[in-house]
């Protein structure tokens, strides 16, 4: 422990203090049973902050990233050559950069006033719902991983299988509309669970750590699907590219139908109804059923779970399960909605946003749906910041990294706020470094 | 050195956890600093090893001020600290551990570890310490632990050393050993800072005593003060340090414990072949110093741990084989050792942490729906029937303090119909005041006919509650002895604290009754009946006499 820096949190003085975990005569008893340490402290810390903290990751985040896009302006850099001489030159084309690209994205994802309809000036915000509901669905997945304590990085993975399932249902078979939707949906689901169980089964019964198997899970579910896309049956152009279409039975309807309002051209489909159901499921499963309960119980302290009769194993398992059946939905988003076949790149890089998204949301059910809307949005609006600004699209990843680091580093965007700590009343957890028998364990 | 601390405030929050403390050590005396868990003694010497910026206040050696902007700054300035949780690196030899921070080189910057060994010797030869520079510091007892802290200190020119609760995890032999040690230390012109809770070991060493409540100096006590008197000024009212309990009345032996053993993974007995039983309506003391099996002797019992050889059984059934929520539900009731780690989800609401086991049961859930204002409702009434202070059920029990955060775990294990409670370390870490309502219950639970396991470390704790009292040691049952000898009297505290250490029961009696403890000592002139003080019918011969009993601290040497 070394001396305390404004910021670093400050242990409660001797306030529930206890001279517990007094050690134990080493190499003679052996010491007490050593407890697998499984809570990451990191993890603790990102999901406990506030609201508030991810809107000020946001903002930070945005801010940051329009000072690059000033950086990056030709107009910029030009007046940045006589910097010396004439700084508000500069300063003035830095601001118009990013007034420019931040209004190009705000058109393309929200709201586009200049769009000759009604319905093209509404369509930016559809987009941004489009892209968001596979973020949102397979971001549940993720919280949901992370309230049991559980590093779950095979959103992608659970994602390509379950669209892999939910594309084959849909194309392979005939069945009555409605029902064919349903079954493909739920096949999406269990394709995600059951690769998401895999992980899940690895760590209950044997401890295998969740986020070494499920990274190479999602290795293997990227090389899966190429195979598969190579199949004769999976393969009518020889391309190995793209699956048939999926029947249009099995595909989700589009939430606004041209019947209601002709000639919208919008993309939205009722995948979005699905993500806000899921939403709510999670809402209750999390905090109204026993088996969320248990999962709180065991992510905030799995020592005590066990202590009160719970199953570690088995609730690591429906974890994973649950968080790849989520997963797994988000793929029907794609298949059966956006893209209405499986492609190679189904799951673009949908799993890995996931766990920024369930981060910027801190793991809440609404928190994490508000959260991919944003990344939605972002997504959306790139493309237009693209094509109408020299901004290169690129700047949205950079933003999105943005928010994730200064959501990983509360301390930092207090500091930046100049805001109180709200740890500085925590509990000490331990003594001053660690116990001599965790040293001696 | 005389080291003066004047007007020390450390806020945290809208905690005042100092609140201008003036405290003045003199060179060569032994002050004990005294305070309840949460006084803030800690916090008055993080301040004072550098290891917190005072808010207010300051800091004056030999008459000038001081500031630390670091431990560093402390040790150069002759601070050394000894903290409760010992800063050593298990792989190191003795001489590295001492070396560390300030390491001997050479030419070329090689470490010069001779240099270091010398030290060790030299240091450890003039205080008496029995240290080898070569041993490995994991294959120490705690004790010794403890001196090569010490010997670290001392080899930095400490010149006024602060012991943070340092007899905690000590046997009283060890403890009559370090204080032995302390008194040398003093001889030799080191002042030392003695922070504990303990009120026996004040009266048995301290020169001066300063007692700490609430952030603020309440008063100073001289070490004639009687332990009533020091702990009336420690908790700020009159307290009563007895266990009232009526004789017990006890009924059949319905659990019982057959040749268990527990053996770790990597071969070491944790638990040797244990046999005892406890009958309905009595309280067995599990006594022992930290870390000799009666962790895991629990952790069989609630079925968090495996036996591989034995059987356990309660009301003539084999508990071995059913899992914990099957052991819970059928009318165990478990306090965990380690409250925060097992007892409580500190992230979960007082009302949650109530519900811990019984989540999935009516009225609490339907199917596998929740019902959050049955869960509410229990929650009322268990807080007040059991006394937590809380603002809302809701909160966090993180918000709690220690003693009501007990309280809600005593509440939990106790709303079932018990056919047995096990609780470890039922008040560690306590007030006095939650101490004697956890003891209270414990006792009410007994008179309904329960049988009752105790786990404890204090020897206060053990005499005050239990019925018999088994003694473990290096996961063996050194044996099991009866509170109350055919006699009346209690028990030997001083054979009690030998057995801990592993002697057996006949050798320990022998020994208690040759050689008197320093703090079996500090009994004398005492003026409450406290059932701790029933070592003066023997002590008879010990007035103002300090001698320690050198056998059984010595056999604690490596083996």
């Amino acid at each position: 422990m070394s001396d305390q820096t404004p910021g670093h949190t400050p242990e409660r003085p001797d306030a529930g203090e206890e001279q517990s975990v007094a050690a134990t005569p080493p190499g003679e008893t052996g010491g007490p049973t050593v407890r697998e340490q499984e809570r990451p402290g990191v993890l603790q810390q990102i999901l406990g902050g506030s609201a508030l903290m991810s809107v000020l990751a946001v903002v930070l985040a945005l801010f940051i990233g329009g000072l690059l896009i000033a950086f990056a302006d030709e107009d910029t850099r030009e007046a940045a050559t006589y910097f010396f001489a004439r700084p508000l030159d500069t300063i003035s084309a830095g601001w118009t950069a990013m007034a420019e690209a931040y209004v190009a994205m705000f058109r393309g994802s929200v709201f586009d006033w200049q769009a000759a309809t009604f319905a093209g000036a509404v369509k930016p915000l559809t987009e941004s719902m489009v892209f968001a509901i596979p973020l949102i669905l397979a971001g549940l997945g993720i919280a949901v991983g992370f309230r049991a304590g559980l590093f779950n990085i095979g959103a992608q993975g659970q994602i390509i299988v379950g669209a892999i399932v939910a594309a084959w249902l849909g194309f392979a078979f005939d069945l009555p509309p409605v029902i064919h939707l349903l079954v493909a949906i739920l096949g999406g689901a269990i394709g995600g669970a059951v690769w998401g169980g895999i992980p899940g089964v690895l760590k209950a019964r044997f401890g295998a750590n969740e986020v070494i198997v499920t990274i190479m899970l999602n290795y293997i579910a990227v090389y899966l699907i190429s195979y598969i896309l190579k199949q004769p049956g999976f393969n009518p152009g020889r391309t190995g590219q793209r699956s048939p279409a999926v029947s249009p039975d099995a595909t989700y309807p589009l939430l606004v139908p041209q019947w209601l309002w002709p000639d919208n051209g919008f993309r939205l489909h009722w995948g979005f109804v699905v993500a806000i159901l899921a939403t709510v499921f999670v809402w209750w499963l999390m905090e109204r059923s026993t088996v969320g309960f248990q999962i709180r119980a065991v992510g905030a302290n799995p020592a005590a779970a066990r202590t009160a009769g719970m199953s570690v194993g088995r609730i690591t398992v429906i974890t994973m399960v649950v968080a790849g059946a989520l997963a797994g939905l988000a793929a029907t988003g794609q298949v059966l909605g956006t893209e209405r076949s499986l492609t190679a790149g189904v799951a673009a890089s949908f799993g890995f946003d996931a766990i920024t998204v369930a981060l910027l949301g801190r793991s809440r059910p609404w928190g994490t749906f508000f959260a991919g809307l944003l990344f939605g949005a972002l997504k959306a609006g790139g493309f237009l910041m693209q094509s109408l600004t020299s901004t290169p699209i690129d700047i949205v990843l950079v933003v999105q990294s943005l928010i994730v680091l200064f959501i990983a580093a509360p301390p930092l965007v207090r500091t930046v706020f100049r805001l109180p700590d709200p740890d500085r009343r925590r509990r000490r957890k331990a003594g001053p470094g660690t116990t001599p028998q965790e040293a001696t364990a | 050195m005389k080291l003066e601390l004047q007007g020390i405030t450390k806020v945290f929050g809208s905690l005042v956890a100092n609140d201008h403390i003036d405290l003045v050590v003199e060179p060569g005396e032994i002050h004990a600093l005294l305070g309840e868990n949460g006084a803030g003694k800690s916090t008055l010497m993080n301040v004072l090893y550098g290891l917190y910026d005072p808010d207010d206040g300051q800091i004056l050696l030999d008459g000038s001020p001081a500031t630390f902007k670091g431990p560093g700054d402390a040790v150069s300035a002759g601070i050394g600290m000894v903290h409760q949780h010992f800063m050593l690196v298990p792989v190191f030899t003795v001489a590295e551990s001492v070396a560390l921070g300030y390491e001997p080189t050479g030419a070329g910057g090689v470490l010069r570890l001779e240099e270091a060994r010398r030290r060790v010797r030299e240091i450890s030869d003039r205080f008496g310490f029995q240290v080898d520079p070569d041993a490995r510091i994991e294959d120490l007892p705690v004790g010794v632990q403890q001196r090569v802290e010490i010997i670290k200190a001392l080899s930095r020119d400490a010149q006024v050393l602060i012991l943070d609760e340092p007899t905690a995890v000590l046997t009283p032999q060890e403890t009559d050993e370090l204080i032995r040690i302390m008194r040398e230390l003093k001889e030799s012109g080191t002042s030392i800072v003695f922070i504990t809770h303990k009120l026996r070991e004040v009266r048995a060493i301290a020169d001066r005593i300063t007692v700490i409540r609430r952030g603020t100096v309440v008063g100073e006590a001289s070490p004639t003060s009687t332990e009533t008197e020091l702990a009336s000024l420690m908790v700020g009212r009159s307290v009563s340090l007895t266990v009232d309990k009526e004789p017990a009345q006890p009924g059949e032996a319905t659990f019982e414990v057959e040749n268990l053993s527990v053996v770790a993974p990597n071969g070491t007995v944790l638990v040797d072949d244990i046999s005892f039983d406890v009958r309905a309506g009595e309280i067995l003391c599990v006594a022992g110093v930290q870390g000799n099996g009666q962790t895991e002797l629990a952790e069989v019992i609630l079925g968090i741990e495996e036996p591989d050889s034995g059987s356990v059984r309660l009301d003539g059934e084999d508990l071995l084989g059913k899992g914990v929520k099957e052991r819970l539900r059928s009318g165990i009731g478990f306090v965990p050792e380690d409250r925060s780690t097992d007892g409580v989800v500190s992230s979960f609401s007082i009302a949650e942490n109530l519900v811990l086991d019984l989540y999935d049961t009516q009225p609490f859930a339907r199917g596998v729906s929740m019902s959050p204002a049955k869960v509410t409702a229990n929650a009322e009434q268990r807080t007040e029937e059991f006394d937590v202070r809380y603002t809302s059920v809701h909160d966090p029990i993180s918000t709690l303090s220690g003693g009501n955060a007990q309280k809600v775990v005593l509440a939990r294990e106790m709303s079932r119909p018990l056919r047995l409670l096990v609780a470890s370390q039922p008040t560690r870490g306590l007030d006095v005041g939650s101490i004697e309502f956890v003891h209270r219950r414990v006792v009410a639970e007994r008179d309904r006919g329960t049988p009752v396991i105790i786990v404890s470390t204090e020897l206060d704790e053990v005499l005050g509650l239990a019925d018999r009292i088994a003694v473990m040691y290096r996961g063996r049952i050194v044996g099991i002895v009866d509170a109350k000898g055919e006699d009346g009297a209690p028990v030997n505290r001083d054979v009690l604290g030998l057995m801990m250490a592993g002697v057996p029961l006949e050798d320990a009696q022998r020994q208690a009754a040759e050689h008197h403890s320093v703090l079996g000592a500090a009994d004398l002139g005492d003026d409450g009946p406290r059932p701790a003080a029933e070592g003066e019918t023997r002590h008879t011969s010990a007035e103002g006499e300090t001698r320690h009993t050198s056998a059984p601290a010595s056999t604690e040497e490596r083996p």
